[in-house]
């Protein structure tokens, strides 16, 4: 009697074995199966992510620069980003990284590309029904808290060892704050102009494109914002399943304690993000400067 | 003779969970309180019958919570009803279909918003065009269209500002030339002026009935104000716990007040600046006197009356031909609002 409460009444081990070696089975079979179409179903993406990566590679550095200098400018419109941008990324070539970080911005984009793609389309949709926010809300928070590892298991014995799997442990870790705050933004969207908008007659096409997003673009950037950096933050994981990039050089240097090595790179993905970050930024406030005022 | 445009009948409007259920216990002569307390439903609109009529402006007015806001969005049906009719221009607007409603909010009605609801992110004329852009006019005929009624409410030079660089003022006059561009016949404007301050109020006032008095559209407006709706209103219905009290000319309610709730409400009016000098004529075409025009008001009449000998003056419409009567103790019994 004194068992029950001193032992926890455990399911016995052989069941737990069976249970388990079960789904594995099964899951091993499926991949057999299916491996090979779902990897060619992703091909697409990997030309996509090489067809960058080369065409940033084969690209003269000076013109890259030029051309990061200029993106920035656009963004923050004054000289101060792009000037420290050229400087930082000159600085990074001269310390022999240049291949690496332009790797690492490939792979960046293309998971920014995928999760804006797949990501704005679902908050949308989310914003329209409390039902489907109902459903996904959970589903995101499991993106967004499961370790890393856990999921990148079946997509490595999916998909083996690679870009894509990297792409995809990307993306499903970054493209949570991208869905989340299209939601909310949209949901946001002041209702006095929705119902003008009604009133005048608008469609659900009008209303969206016309209003929603227009109004809800400073939170859909600060989405964008946040995808890149945490996308940004699992350079080194996806480094350890065989993605080229910054991560590579970060990931000898925990191995064989090469802390000077450790430090450049990771130092280069910082100066990215904080690159990223400051031009996206700068240019997400330009967009809200005709809501100066209108803030409620 | 005028006809009747917007008919409403045996409208009821309940708020809550399940509020077909509830109309049951209203027929049976439920109370709005007993309806709250017993079955956790708030009685929006009682029994709403209301007939507008064409090209007229028709003043709903009611203190906050009477549900003024709540009956003008049906008209558009921006708010479902939960039981009723509301046939606009022969049709029912229940029976629409979503494209039809859009149809109609598109072409025949337009409305104007207490808080303006312009579109911060776009610029005034962007604004002005909003309409007539979901219409789906050509793109050069709707900034032509949009100038010409910038230029009516005197926003020109404002047509590249946005929203919140005007003062409240200039956005409703964006807000009332967004509207009257879709060239809709149905004008609804809700407690359009009610955000804006005294001043400027009545200044909006007046751009409404400078453009009425050339356009004459059908034009519904909800406002609070009692002197507002004897200012603009060519018929007004008092609208109290969702239930329509009085309706009728501006005179008939200052003159002849239902109950004591529209007594209270026009105690404090000003009723000679109001009350015009019809009102209060008697019938006489052959009467000799100094002569009055029938539209003027009390007020402007009563320094007249004053000097003419005995007291009376001759009452002549705009063609200049004698209609009545008016005197002195008249005029000074009709300021009182105790009988």
């Amino acid at each position: 009697m004194l068992d029950f409460f001193t032992e926890f009444p455990e399911i016995s081990r052989s069941d737990i074995r069976d249970i388990k070696t079960s789904i594995d089975n099964a899951f091993r079979s499926f991949s057999r199966n299916y491996g090979e179409s779902i990897e060619n179903f992703f091909d697409p993406l990997l030309w996509f992510l090489i067809w960058i990566e080369k065409l940033l590679l084969n690209t003269p550095w000076p013109i890259i620069i030029l051309i990061i200098a200029l993106l920035c400018y656009l963004g923050a419109r004054n000289w101060k980003l792009p000037l420290a941008s050229a400087l930082t990324f000159t600085f990074i070539g001269y310390l022999g990284m240049w291949e690496d970080t332009m790797s690492t911005i490939a792979l960046i984009s293309v998971a920014t590309i995928i999760c804006i793609l797949i990501g704005m389309p679902l908050g949308i949709w989310m914003s329209r029904s409390d039902r489907v926010q109902k459903i996904l809300n959970p589903i995101l928070d499991v993106m967004q808290t499961i370790p890393i590892f856990v999921y990148l298991l079946p997509v490595l014995m999916l998909l083996g060892i690679g870009k894509v799997p990297g792409l995809i442990a990307i993306c499903v870790y970054a493209m949570p704050p991208i869905i989340r705050l299209t939601n909310l933004g949209i949901r946001l969207v002041d209702k006095d102009i929705l119902e003008a908008s009604n009133a005048f007659g608008a469609n659900y096409k009008q209303r969206l494109l016309e209003i929603q997003i227009p109004l809800a673009l400073p939170n859909i950037f600060a989405g964008i914002n946040q995808t890149i950096m945490m996308a940004l933050a699992m350079v080194v994981i996806a480094s350890m399943i065989g993605v080229r990039g910054l991560g590579i050089p970060v990931l000898q240097a925990i191995q064989n304690q090469y802390l000077a090595l450790g430090l450049m790179n990771g130092l280069a993905i910082v100066a990215l993000a904080i690159i990223f970050d400051r031009a996206l930024q700068s240019y997400g406030r330009r967009l809200q400067k005709h809501n100066v005022g209108n803030k409620k | 003779m005028t006809n009747i445009i917007i008919s409403i009948k045996n409208l009821y409007k309940i708020f809550g969970d399940n509020p077909k259920n509830m109309m049951q216990y209203l027929l049976e002569g439920i109370t709005k309180q007993d309806l709250l307390d017993q079955h956790n439903h708030v009685l929006g609109l009682n029994n709403i019958n209301l007939d507008i009529k064409s090209k007229h402006i028709h003043v709903i007015m009611g203190l906050s919570g009477s549900g003024k806001s709540t009956l003008i969005r049906h008209v558009n049906r921006l708010i479902e009803p939960t039981s009723g009719k509301i046939i606009v221009d022969g049709k029912n607007m229940l029976e629409m279909s979503d494209d039809e409603l859009r149809e109609f909010r598109r072409f025949k009605a337009s409305m104007v918003f207490q808080k303006f609801a312009l579109l911060p992110h776009h610029t005034v004329i962007k604004n002005v065009a909003y309409g007539l852009l979901i219409q789906g006019v050509k793109k050069a005929e709707v900034y032509e269209r949009s100038q010409k009624w910038i230029d009516k409410v005197s926003l020109n030079g404002y047509e590249n500002s946005y929203p919140y660089q005007l003062s409240g003022g200039m956005q409703q006059r964006v807000g009332l030339a967004r509207a009257m561009a879709t060239d809709a016949g149905i004008l609804l404007m809700d407690e359009a002026f009610s955000s804006l301050d005294p001043l400027i109020r009545s200044s909006m006032q007046k751009i409404l009935l400078d453009l009425q008095k050339e356009l004459n559209k059908t034009i519904i407006f909800i406002t609070h104000d009692l002197n507002e709706a004897l200012r603009i209103g060519d018929q007004i219905s008092i609208l109290r716990d969702g239930e329509i009290i009085q309706t009728g000319s501006p005179e008939d309610i200052l003159l002849g007040p239902k109950d004591k709730y529209i007594s209270n409400f026009i105690k404090d009016i000003n009723r000679g600046r109001m009350l015009k000098v019809s009102s209060i004529m008697r019938k006489n075409t052959s009467i000799k006197a100094p002569k009055i025009l029938d539209n003027i008001s009390i007020e402007d009449a009563i320094p007249i009356l004053a000097s003419a000998s005995e007291g009376l003056a001759a009452v002549v419409n705009k063609n200049g031909n004698i209609i009545g009567k008016v005197s002195l103790d008249s005029a000074i019994s009709a300021l009182s609002s105790k009988k």
